[in-house]
């Protein structure tokens, strides 16, 4: 399983603050394509994407108990 | 100290954090709620983060201070939540043995945290509400990446 934490807006326009996937291993750039698919999530394809809190990019690996995060355009300070 | 809070900021705790003996200057920069953006009237914010990955990243830009400035030492603390107008969202302070690294070191961390800092606001003004995206169009995310003007 892969849990995927939502932020922002995304968690907003998904009505809820995290998914899993029923997955064990897929790279960042399959996740990426997943959430695309059927018009789930338009974004997916330019948020970042973090891995156990780190910028990842699409030929990462994640694994079974990775923590991912969608990381949408950040605006503190 | 770097870290997230949920409360009012208390800034002497932070440049407290960054005082010592070999200290010749101490920049802070204090980042407070706008009312007026742009012609239109905020209401109030709301700060949302990816907490534990943005302490790290606030680490991070301590670090990244620390190779750039060798004598420098970074405090930052940013607030989450509901903020009022003229409140503190953010204070950073830099410690340096000279002003010159100190300001430099202090704008280095705040244009980072803008950056690559998960850490969103919302604006809530009298007829909507929204979150803000970064505002410029292109953002390097790079893991342990510096921007260019910063280079080593």
């Amino acid at each position: 399983m892969i849990k995927v934490l939502l932020f922002a807006h995304l968690k907003e326009q998904l009505n809820r603050s995290e998914i899993t996937i029923d997955r064990n291993e897929m790279t960042v750039g399959e996740l990426r394509a997943k959430l695309g698919k059927d018009g789930f999530l338009p974004q997916a394809s330019s948020v970042m994407i973090a891995v156990n809190e780190e910028f990842a990019q699409d030929e990462d690996i994640i694994r079974d108990g990775d923590v991912v995060a969608l990381i949408p355009p950040v605006s503190g300070g | 100290m770097f870290d997230i809070v949920k409360g009012p900021i208390d800034v002497s705790k932070v440049i407290d954090a960054v005082a010592d003996r070999n200290t010749g200057a101490i920049v802070t920069f204090i980042g407070s709620v706008r009312e007026m953006t742009k012609g239109k009237k905020t209401l109030y914010l709301e700060y949302e983060a990816y907490e534990s990955m943005a302490k790290k990243k606030l680490e991070q830009i301590g670090s990244e201070i620390k190779t750039q400035f060798p004598d420098a030492k970074t405090a930052i603390v940013h607030r989450i939540g509901r903020l009022e107008i003229t409140d503190i969202a953010v204070a950073i302070a830099v410690s340096a043995p000279h002003r010159d690294d100190a300001y430099r070191a202090n704008r280095y961390a705040i244009e980072r945290i803008k950056e690559m800092v998960p850490i969103w606001k919302k604006e809530h003004w009298e007829n909507g509400e929204k979150w803000i995206g970064n505002q410029q169009e292109t953002v390097s995310y790079e893991k342990t990446g510096v921007p260019k003007e910063f280079g080593l």
